[in-house]
């Protein structure tokens, strides 16, 4: 007898038991409302700086529609070896120790999937972007989560990481600068850690796509640490540094094993990464700094008025030292936070992300994007001052 | 920190004290001393709002006179510059140019005519003028650094993580 078809007997029970992103039904109210001021996105308001998008146009103009190599365009290799060295002192063979991938995301798709078999578990701060604990089940893997608080600043403490370690822990992810809070992990934090991190033979994926966009000096990558550079997995990408999120571009930088075995995976689901954006990428690397240190400059003066802004209103808010999220605390409202983010796009029409989009430990929280002209900033942020006004006179908060 | 209060208020100029020195993460104290400064020495020499007076009259007109002179002994050009700005304080800007003619006068008139009679009754008829050329403003695209036309849209989504 011939069986009705159902594509659910064909899905696997791991593709479709992955819980759908966040907040669904919050994002469709939010989508849907018209004239909402929104300070709920997670890319840059700046477009691509002209020069760099010239770099890309003028590469199509020459007939560069080929793939190219599965590594990534080797000039390009060289940049981001150079960007490396330059910027963090750290180098990494331009031959065998890069790739360019598709945005960071694949980059850290292929980490996970070099690193990860059934059963490994991998320890994720959060809150943290939503991506890493998907990738892992999908492996087999079993995400760890570490409820990181907004005492500690959000950051990852070697309490928190030593209680969390069991014999099958396999792998760190590391996400600083972090969105959705903002946190940043300094040298000193890092040193703190990696012991560790050593101690139990662990491997870490650092995703250091905000490192750009630190605002209390330098960032400091954990590859920068000797005995780090060869245990760790680099992830960045140009997406937030110069303002590329569309072209789609990043990379990877590891011990020459590890880069070849993602290679390999990259070789086989994706080929190489779009050339377009790689030429550009190029440009961007070669002279690029003024534009980021103009972007950062920006982002900075917009994170201290938000600060300030929410403080005074009555929304503590620990201060964000990189990325451009700020993630102040609404618990004086007593509401959840989807509670809050529905409420105030109802009646305010004010778009924010609730905290618990990130993570469980992102309750009592929300996440507020800079990626805002000031008078946005400012027009968003007296209808949330009147909004918070009306609870309180609502009797609303405790 | 001077540069960047500068910055601030070119881009804005109704930016308070106190919100320069949160955006800048200094005291309030010590940036409005600093602007008082800056005012005194007229490094800010003034304020201004930036009006579309198209949008108030609509034959409303902007133009840019290009002026041939002949510069007077001993005082150069700064005469008659001079002469220009004291006569006629209706003029918006006055500048030396260097390359194929003199001195630009910028003005706003109601009407194309007005300012045309304006060069010819006026600017035309001093000795020093050996020529004129007139050009009005049909569109302007940016002005004062600010786009006027097309201004792209926030293409992103209302919301992404």
């Amino acid at each position: 007898m011939k069986r009705q078809f159902d594509p659910n007997d064909f899905l696997t029970k791991t593709a479709r038991e992955i819980p759908p992103s966040g907040i669904r039904k919050f994002f469709d109210l939010a989508a849907e409302m018209e004239d909402a001021i929104s300070l709920g996105v997670g890319e840059p308001d700046f477009v691509t700086p002209w020069h760099i998008r010239q770099a890309g146009i003028e590469s199509l103009k020459k007939g560069h529609t080929y793939y190219t190599s599965n590594w990534g365009l080797f000039e390009l290799r060289q940049e981001i070896s150079r960007y490396m060295e330059r910027k963090r002192g750290v180098h990494y063979d331009p031959a065998d120790e890069i790739l360019v991938t598709v945005g960071g995301s694949e980059a850290l798709d292929l980490a996970i999937r070099a690193l990860i078999s059934p059963g490994d578990e991998v320890l994720i701060p959060e809150p943290c972007f939503v991506c890493y604990k998907p990738c892992v089940t999908l492996c087999g893997g079993v995400p760890v989560t570490i409820e990181t608080k907004m005492e500690d600043q959000f950051k990852l403490t070697p309490e928190l990481l030593r209680k969390s370690i069991t014999p099958k822990t396999k792998l760190l992810v590391l996400t600083y600068p972090n969105n959705p809070t903002g946190a940043v992990m300094t040298k000193g934090d890092l040193e703190r850690i990696i012991p560790i991190i050593e101690e139990h033979n662990l491997m870490v994926i650092s995703d250091e796509i905000y490192g750009e966009l630190t605002y209390s000096g330098e960032h400091t990558s954990i590859t920068q640490f000797e005995n780090m550079r060869d245990r760790t997995i680099l992830i960045n990408g140009f997406s937030k540094t110069y303002a590329m999120t569309g072209w789609r571009l990043g990379f990877t930088c590891a011990h020459r094993d590890i880069v070849s075995v993602m290679t390999k995976i990259h070789q086989f689901a994706i080929m190489s990464s779009p050339t377009t954006s790689q030429y550009s990428a190029i440009e961007a690397l070669k002279n690029g700094d003024e534009d980021v240190a103009y972007m950062k400059k920006e982002y900075n003066y917009r994170r201290r008025y938000l600060v300030d802004a929410l403080n005074k209103i009555g929304l503590d808010c620990f201060e964000p030292f990189g990325a451009f999220y700020v993630f102040p605390s609404i618990r004086s409202t007593k509401m959840t936070s989807v509670d809050f983010c529905e409420q105030l796009l109802m009646r305010e029409k004010v778009a924010v992300i609730p905290g618990t989009a990130f993570g469980e430990c992102g309750e009592g929280h929300i996440r507020i994007s800079y990626a805002y002209s000031l008078d946005q900033l400012k027009a968003a942020l007296e209808r949330i001052e009147k909004f918070i006004n009306n609870l309180s006179k609502n009797g609303d908060r405790g | 920190m001077e540069k960047q209060i500068l910055e601030i208020l070119a881009e804005n100029g109704r930016m308070s004290a106190e919100e320069i020195a949160v955006m800048l993460g200094a005291s309030k104290t010590e940036i409005a001393e600093k602007i008082a400064e800056l005012e005194k020495h007229k490094v800010i020499f003034g304020y201004k709002a930036l009006i579309d007076w198209e949008q108030v009259d609509k034959e409303n007109v902007s133009s840019l006179i290009e002026l041939k002179v002949t510069p007077q002994m001993g005082e150069g050009f700064d005469q008659i510059a001079n002469r220009i700005i004291t006569e006629y304080p209706e003029v918006n800007s006055v500048s030396l140019i260097s390359g194929g003619y003199d001195i630009l006068v910028e003005l706003e008139g109601k009407s194309m005519k007005e300012v045309a009679l304006f060069v010819a009754r006026k600017i035309a008829p001093m000795d020093c003028v050996l020529s004129t050329a007139t050009h009005f403003v049909l569109k302007s695209y940016k002005k004062d650094g600010v786009v006027l036309a097309n201004k792209p849209e926030d293409e992103r989504r209302v919301i992404s993580l």
